[in-house]
């Protein structure tokens, strides 16, 4: 059941995505944007965390997950006080981000781009 | 007076000129082959639920093999970064892409791809000016925007107590 | 000094005459690999196996394959660079990388020339100019594109994960290069293709702001030019065998069809657009067609000018057309302003 609503939500969300593609004249780097803000703020609100328990992954694979966990890091953080409120975001993300970074500085050294064809 | 009449003529030409474009663009329309919005958006929804189901498949394995949940799904994440910045690296991402459209750019795999592939391009232009500052070309407003909003956010939280 | 005004050679306001039918001697063309398995594969003097064309980046790419186009017409007028008088050239690329860095080498006096992907006729234009003006004996006129190195300027990294809408258009690499001498009627020993007439454009703005939408951007100035041709030389579209256009695609090209139909002129059974016939459409999936100034270029420089040669079109006309737009101005909203030059053909 679990890989089921993983699959459902998360492919409900790329459906999502590909539509704004497909009807407007967003570019993909739009699209992550608002994707990451939503999740944001939707967790901001306490919205997303239930998607979340429901479909794991589902939820936090697509970019709205990068954005749930930037405010989920964040509202916990401002428990403890200014200065973590300030850092529980990129704190939460800071995995993923540096890996990000630094895998790709190394993929980027070894690798060339092909013409296409 | 004079002024004001000119201003208004000037209001009125850039109507008729706002109102002569949209004419052409709905006449282009007619000419223009829609996307394949249903064939599109299935590819999206079988290839994005095929990430996000593989991602929970990595998860039950790591923590299977005695990792700690918030461990695994950190893990989980870092996996998926990796094969998509590889994948851009041997030139098969764009091709995946492609096909899947948004099923491989709204998950996180998106986002890896996008730091990859312009800094890749870049290498010729040096190391710190070319790589090094086109990681963030396209990638960068997903951080500057998703960080701030998690800032403003973490400071209502304090505010609010 | 009033000998000047008496020989004006001018019709209309935009529309240059030469009396003096300056012809193209020979031409060469130099093509990527996506487009040597195109339908004209045959007709391109070069083909190249891989797009970096055994150089380090796109960009030199580039210069090398409009060099090679340049001495390959050269080679075939029998005539070394230091013999030609004036190098005029155009691409797509900030400061006119490739033309630049190719005069460099070649060492001929030259002028860049940006009109996007008009820059052939705009070339042929004034070399026509400075030939019938006695400026010149022997001009070099080019264009290229590089489908790497527009993109990577004007749209998306090429590893990056996106869709091509159905209305995007593919940029062409191709260079082509033509001389162009002085018509010296005693020299004449076959057919010759001479330069009648051509015609400057001006800048139309139809307001389309969707970059992916090129073809409809400049059907306004395609048309334009051409009426404005058909009005200043007094000839109708059945005076010609085909009248080409530079990178209308699939999509311009009905525009610029349907508009002129407006316009009174039926054109569709001699007119064509080279990005519609530099590619297979379904099978390379090139969606509207190709684009670029190496477009017109490669098709003029590689067909057309051969089955005038062989005689299968005696007159021409060809039309370059480009969109004006830099990633600034778009990013800003405004909309794409578009150009096309007119240059008319007859075999003589």
């Amino acid at each position: 059941m679990d890989y089921f609503w993983a699959f459902l939500i998360g492919g409900i969300i790329c459906v999502i995505g590909q539509i704004l593609m497909d009807t407007t004249r967003l570019t993909a780097p739009r699209i992550l944007v608002i994707f990451v803000v939503t999740g944001a703020v939707l967790q901001g609100l306490n919205l997303y965390q239930p998607l979340v328990d429901l479909a794991g992954t589902g939820a936090t694979v697509p970019l709205p997950g990068f954005g749930y966990s930037l405010a989920k890091g964040a509202i916990s953080g401002a428990k403890d006080g200014f200065l973590d409120a300030v850092m529980g975001g990129v704190k939460s993300t800071a995995a993923g981000v540096a890996t990000a970074i630094a895998f790709g500085y190394v993929i980027a050294l070894i690798f060339n781009p092909k013409s296409k064809r | 007076m004079k002024e004001k009449l000119e201003t208004e003529k000037e209001a009125q030409k850039k109507d008729q000129r706002k109102q002569k474009a949209k004419e052409y663009e709905n006449y282009v329309k007619g000419f223009t082959p829609k996307p394949a919005y249903f064939s599109n958006s299935l590819k999206a929804f079988f290839v994005g639920g095929a990430i996000c189901a593989a991602a929970l498949w990595i998860q039950n394995l790591l923590t299977g093999g005695g990792m700690k949940e918030t461990d695994a799904k950190t893990a989980v994440t870092l996996i998926l970064i990796c094969t998509a910045q590889l994948l851009t690296g041997i030139g098969v991402f764009d091709t995946i892409a492609k096909f899947a459209g948004a099923g491989c750019i709204v998950p996180i795999t998106g986002f890896a791809n996008s730091m990859v592939a312009p800094a890749i391009e870049f290498k010729k232009e040096g190391l710190v000016l070319g790589v090094g500052s086109k990681l963030f070309s396209l990638a960068g407003p997903v951080l500057v925007c998703g960080i701030s909003v998690s800032v403003v956010i973490g400071i209502l939280y304090w505010m609010l107590g | 000094m009033n000998n000047y005004n008496n020989t004006m050679r001018r019709l209309g306001r935009q529309t240059f005459d030469f009396p003096g039918c300056p012809v193209i001697t020979s031409t060469g063309s130099v093509v990527g690999e996506k487009e040597g398995k195109g339908p004209l594969a045959n007709y391109f003097d070069l083909i190249l196996e891989e797009d970096m064309f055994g150089e380090k980046t796109w960009e030199k790419a580039e210069s090398k394959m409009l060099k090679e186009a340049m001495l390959l017409a050269a080679k075939k007028s029998g005539k070394k660079p230091e013999d030609i008088d004036v190098m005029l050239c155009g691409d797509l690329l900030n400061q006119l990388m490739s033309c630049s860095f190719t005069a460099r080498d070649l060492q001929i006096p030259f002028l860049g020339l940006y009109g996007a992907c008009s820059a052939m006729c705009e070339s042929l234009l004034i070399a026509s100019t400075l030939i019938d003006g006695g400026y010149a004996n022997s001009a070099l006129a080019a264009a290229s594109s590089h489908y790497c190195t527009a993109e990577r300027q004007f749209r998306m990294p090429l590893e990056h994960g996106n869709q091509r809408p159905p209305a995007a258009q593919w940029t062409v690499t191709a260079a082509g290069a033509a001389i162009v001498q002085k018509n010296e009627a005693k020299e004449k020993t076959g057919p010759q293709v001479c330069i009648r007439r051509a015609t400057m454009g001006r800048v139309m703005d139809a307001g389309i702001t969707d970059t992916h939408q090129m073809g409809a951007a400049m059907a306004p100035a395609a048309v334009d030019t051409l009426c404005t041709h058909f009005q200043d030389t007094g000839t109708k579209p059945d005076d010609y065998d085909a009248i080409l256009t530079g990178d209308m695609g699939f999509i311009g090209k009905q525009i610029v069809i349907d508009l002129m139909r407006k316009k009174g002129y039926d054109i569709t059974p001699v007119y064509d657009d080279c990005g519609v016939l530099m590619y297979f459409k379904e099978k390379q999936d090139v969606h509207s067609g190709g684009s670029g100034c190496g477009c017109s270029a490669s098709v003029f420089c590689g067909k057309i000018f051969r089955d005038m040669m062989n005689g299968k079109l005696k007159k021409v006309i060809l039309m370059s057309t480009g969109a004006l737009m830099t990633t600034q101005s778009s990013q800003q909203g405004e909309s794409i302003p578009g150009i096309a030059h007119a240059v008319s053909m007859e075999v003589m």
